[in-house]
C-alpha cells in the first residue's frame, strides 16, 4: 500500500482514471466545459509545482506568462495570419525566453524580494496587454481563432476537454519525470539549502532558472488553450489576482504534489462556479476557505492526508 | 518650474499614503516576519467607514473615529483568528492567509457597503493655495500632514516608551524578547492593531482625492508592499522614504511620460533597484549563516 502511496505513477493512473470517468458522469456540456478549465488550470498550476514545490522559489506573477501565452494565440492569427496552433508553440518559446531573460537577474533574490520581484513582472505584463490597445483590443480584450489540430477544427465542449486532459497528462508526465531525474533532486536540495547544494556541485542558479523557465512555458501553453477554448481573451487573464489564484491552487492541493495540484486547481476552479447561487457572497466564502484550509492544512490536502493514511497503516 | 512643483506637490501626496502603508507592513513584519496582504484593505475600511457613518448623519470626526476603531477590531481578528493559529507555517502559506484574508474582507464588505465608488467632502474646502507658481489642495495638507504626526507619533512611541521599546525588542529577536519577559503575543496584537489604525487614517483623509470601493485595497497593498521592498523590509525609515520614492515617480511618469504606465514605472523602478541593492535601498547587509 505504501508502495502505491508513494510510486510516480499513481497520480497520473488517478488522474487518467478520473479523466476518462467525468465525461460519462458530466450532465451537460457546461459541465465538460468546467472540466477542461480544471485541466488547463492545472496545466499553469503545475509549472509552479515545478517552481515552487520542488525548487522552493515563489512567484507572484505568473499569470503575466499565462497572458503572454494566451495573447500569443490571439495576436498571432489575428494580426499576422500565422497558423494558430504554430502561435501556441511560438507562445510557449516567446515566453520560456522572456522567463530566461527576466528571471536571470531576479532569481537571486530571494524570499519576499523575489515575491515583489515577480510580481512586479507581473503587474508590468498586465498593464501592457491592457494600454497596447491597437495590437491587443485594450480592456475589452480580443477574440481568439480557433485552433485546427492536423485538418481537425477544435470546437466543443467534448473535443476541448479531450484536448486539455491529454495536454495536462502529458504535463503531469514530464513534471513526474523531471521531480525524478538528477535536475529534480538538484531542485529539491536547493530547495533546503542553497550553500548545501552548491556545496555538492550543484549549479544553484542555472537549475533555479531552468525551474523558472519550465513553469514559464506550463503557464503559457495552458494561456493559449484558455484563449482558444474560451474564443476570448482580456488582461484579466495577466491580472494579480489570477497570479494568486494560482499559487493558491499550488498551496491548497499541496506543495511539490502533482495530483494535489490538479485538486486545488479543481477547488478554486469549481468553488466559483457553485458559488454564482449566493453570488453577491461569493468573495467573501472563497476568502474564508482559502484561510480555513491554510491554518488547518497549512501542508496542503494531499500530503496532509497521504501523512494521515501512511500513519494508520503498519 | 510651476509645473515641476505641481507634479511634486502630487507626488508627495500620494507618496505620503503609500508611506503610510509600507509603514504597516513593515510594524507586522517585524513583529510577527508576516508581510500582511489585507494592509491596503485597512486603507478600503478607514475610507468606506467614514463615507457611510456620515451618511448615516455622525459627524467626520466621530465617523473617522469609529472607522478607524472598525480597522483595528479587524486587525486584532485577522491577528487573533487567522495568523496565531498559523504559527510556525511557512512564509508562503502565510502570504496565502492573509491574501484570503483580503479577499474575505472584500466579500463582507461588498456585502456590507456597496459596489459603488464613494468619495468624501474635502476637510478644509476645495479652494486651491498658492505656492511658488503652482497650488496645493488643502486636502493635500491634510494627507501630508496626518501622515507626518503619524510617523513623528510612532517614533515617539518605539523610542520612548517602554511598550515601544518591547516591539522593538521582539522585532530584534522574539525568543530573547520572551526571555526577558515581554509578552510577545500581547505585541504582536499591538502590531496589528498599530498597522491597521495607520492604514485606516490613511484611507480616511486620502478618499477626497482617491475615492474609495470596496476592492480599492489590492492597489494599496501592491504599492505599499513595493515601498516597503524598495526601501528595504523591515526598515521604517526605508518604509517612508520608499512610499514617497513611488509617489513622486509615479506622478512625474504620469505628468512627463505617460499616465498609461505609471503604475508600470514605479514597479520596473523596484526590479532595477533590486538588482543593484538586493535588500533595498536601506535594507541590512546580512550574511547568510550556514
Amino acid at each position: 500500500m505504501k508502495a502505491i502511496l508513494r510510486s510516480r505513477l499513481t497520480p497520473l493512473v488517478a488522474l487518467a482514471l478520473i479523466m476518462a470517468l467525468v465525461p460519462m458522469i458530466a450532465p451537460t456540456s457546461f459541465h465538460l466545459r468546467v472540466a477542461a478549465l480544471v485541466w488547463i488550470f492545472s496545466l499553469a498550476a503545475l509549472g509552479l509545482t515545478i517552481l515552487m514545490g520542488y525548487a522552493g522559489q515563489v512567484s507572484l506573477g505568473h499569470a503575466g506568462f499565462l497572458g503572454i501565452g494566451a495573447y500569443a494565440v490571439a495576436i498571432g492569427p489575428a494580426r499576422l495570419g500565422l497558423d494558430p496552433l504554430l502561435c501556441l508553440l511560438l507562445g510557449a518559446v516567446l515566453s520560456g525566453l522572456i522567463a530566461w531573460l527576466v528571471g536571470r537577474p531576479i532569481l537571486k533574490l530571494k524570499g519576499y524580494y523575489l515575491a515583489i520581484a515577480t510580481l512586479g513582472f507581473g503587474v508590468i505584463v498586465a498593464l501592457i496587454l491592457h494600454s497596447e490597445t491597437e495590437l491587443t483590443g485594450g480592456p475589452d480584450g480580443m477574440s481568439v481563432s480557433r485552433i485546427t489540430l492536423f485538418g481537425w477544427r477544435v470546437t466543443g465542449a467534448l473535443n476541448w476537454y479531450w484536448v486539455s486532459a491529454g495536454a495536462l497528462l502529458i504535463g503531469a508526465l514530464i513534471a513526474l519525470n523531471i521531480a525524478a531525474s538528477p535536475t529534480g533532486r538538484a531542485l529539491r536540495a536547493l530547495h533546503d539549502s542553497e550553500v548545501a547544494a552548491a556545496g555538492a556541485g550543484i549549479d544553484v542558479s542555472a537549475k533555479k532558472l531552468a525551474a523558472f523557465v519550465v513553469a514559464a512555458v506550463y503557464a503559457a501553453v495552458a494561456g493559449g488553450l484558455l484563449a482558444a477554448m474560451n474564443g476570448l481573451i482580456t488582461p484579466e487573464a495577466a491580472s494579480f489576482s489570477h497570479s494568486v489564484e494560482l499559487v493558491a491552487m499550488v498551496i491548497i492541493g499541496g506543495l511539490g504534489s502533482v495530483f494535489g495540484t490538479v485538486l486545488g486547481a479543481a477547488f478554486l476552479v469549481v468553488l466559483p462556479q457553485t458559488l454564482t447561487a449566493f453570488q453577491e457572497y461569493e468573495q467573501a466564502v472563497l476568502g474564508l476557505l482559502i484561510m480555513v484550509f491554510m491554518i488547518f492544512l497549512p501542508q496542503g490536502i494531499v500530503p496532509s492526508l497521504r501523512a494521515m493514511i501512511e500513519e494508520r497503516l503498519p | 518650474m510651476s509645473e515641476f512643483l505641481q507634479l511634486a506637490f502630487s507626488g508627495l501626496t500620494v507618496g505620503a499614503i503609500y508611506a503610510l502603508i509600507a509603514l504597516g507592513f513593515t510594524l507586522i513584519y517585524n513583529a510577527s516576519d508576516v508581510i500582511n496582504f489585507a494592509q491596503g484593505d485597512f486603507v478600503m475600511i478607514g475610507g468606506m467607514g467614514t463615507v457611510f457613518l456620515m451618511a448615516a448623519g455622525l459627524a467626520l470626526p466621530v465617523a473617522a473615529l469609529i472607522a478607524v476603531v472598525a480597522a483595528v477590531l479587524v486587525g486584532l481578528l485577522l491577528h487573533r483568528l487567522a495568523i496565531e493559529p498559523a504559527r510556525g507555517a511557512s512564509p508562503v502559506t502565510l502570504i496565502m492567509i492573509t491574501i484570503g484574508a483580503s479577499i474575505f474582507i472584500k466579500g463582507v464588505s461588498q456585502i456590507i457597503f456597496d459596489k459603488q465608488f464613494h468619495s468624501l467632502p474635502a476637510f478644509s474646502g476645495d479652494t486651491p493655495i498658492p505656492v511658488g507658481g503652482a497650488t496645493i489642495l488643502p486636502q493635500s495638507l491634510w494627507v501630508m500632514g496626518t501622515a507626518l504626526a503619524l510617523v513623528v507619533a510612532l517614533y515617539l512611541f518605539l523610542e520612548h516608551t517602554l511598550v515601544g521599546k518591547a516591539v522593538l525588542a521582539t522585532a530584534a529577536n522574539r525568543l530573547a524578547a520572551k526571555l526577558v519577559g515581554i509578552n510577545v503575543a500581547l505585541v504582536l496584537a499591538l502590531a496589528f492593531g498599530l498597522s491597521a489604525a495607520m492604514g485606516a487614517l490613511a484611507g480616511v483623509v486620502a478618499t477626497p482625492i482617491t475615492l474609495t470601493r470596496y476592492d480599492i485595497g489590492t492597489l494599496f497593498t501592491l504599492k505599499g508592499f513595493a515601498a516597503a521592498m524598495l526601501g528595504g523590509m523591515g526598515n521604517p525609515v526605508g518604509a517612508v522614504v520608499g512610499g514617497l520614492l513611488i509617489g513622486l515617480i509615479e506622478t512625474f511618469t504620469a505628468g512627463y511620460l505617460s499616465s498609461t504606465y505609471k503604475d508600470a514605472v514605479a514597479f520596473l523602478m523596484i526590479l532595477v533597484v533590486l538588482l543593484f541593492m538586493p535588500r533595498g535601498l536601506f535594507g541590512s547587509r546580512t550574511v547568510e549563516r550556514v
